[in-house]
């Protein structure tokens, strides 16, 4: 599986197009994180636990566009754009989406 | 009493740690882009040139930064009045070199990255204040 942000794959042909394929996850954090990042607002300084925790969640949510893509026959994946948006109070949703295609 | 000295306590710690880790971080900064300034980092959506490119590859790289009381301190009086809020505009400089460095590192072997996109989002209990912020840099990494 290529997975690019641009239109195309360099060197490689696009011979067909199987629309929108996107993954998302939606993660809260837990109780013992919230409580060191409670801590880190005094002080400052990087929260490497939440660094850890969004992109194991990017990770997941392109792991399920993969998913898509594959099930649909696609052997790439361009354009791709994240987007992040906070659901309620403490919770994040990671949402990735691309257009799947079939390159040779 | 006993609440404002507790207060008084934060804050000054909050200035003390906050303006430590403020200039660490900033000087491991300017020592890795120095490293990596070899890797061009190009907001273009096409490569280059376009001959004998073997892969290409999305890379990312994220990164969480946490004000510090006495940042929110001085951003609170600012707020008051109107006008820059320097203290915030260090923050988020940071974050997101912080996030171009951490993509090239993703990418050490490739010959640029194309088609860069940054991304910002605020990480907070509620949704009031600052808190943390979150940024995000992805770009197309092009091996030769």
């Amino acid at each position: 599986m290529i997975i690019t942000n641009i239109e195309n794959i360099p060197n490689k042909e696009i011979v067909e197009h199987y629309g929108v394929v996107s993954g998302s996850t939606v993660r809260a954090k837990h109780v013992g994180r919230d409580i060191m990042a409670g801590l880190k607002n005094v002080f400052g300084g990087e929260l490497k636990g939440y660094t850890e925790l969004l992109s194991e969640s990017r990770d997941e949510a392109m792991s399920r566009m993969e998913a898509q893509a594959t099930s649909l026959g696609a052997n790439a994946v361009v354009n791709v754009r994240f987007s992040t948006s906070s659901v309620a109070a403490g919770a994040s949703e990671l949402y990735v989406y691309g257009t799947a295609v079939k390159v040779v | 009493m006993y609440n404002l000295i507790f207060w008084a306590i934060l804050l000054l710690l909050g200035y003390i740690f906050g303006t430590i880790a403020e200039k660490r971080h900033f000087k491991s900064i300017r020592e890795r882009e120095e490293k990596f300034k070899m890797l061009p980092t190009i907001m273009l959506k096409k490569p280059l040139n376009a001959d004998n490119i073997k892969e290409v590859k999305l890379v990312n790289g994220n990164v969480v930064i946490s004000v510090d009381f006495f940042k929110k301190f001085v951003a609170s009086l600012i707020n008051l009045f109107g006008g820059n809020i320097t203290a915030y505009e260090t923050l988020v400089d940071r974050a997101r070199r912080e996030a171009i460095l951490r993509m090239k590192e993703d990418a050490t072997d490739a010959s640029e990255i194309i088609n860069i996109r940054i991304e910002t989002s605020s990480i907070s209990k509620n949704t009031k204040s600052i808190g943390a912020i979150e940024v995000l840099a992805y770009g197309t990494a092009v091996y030769r």
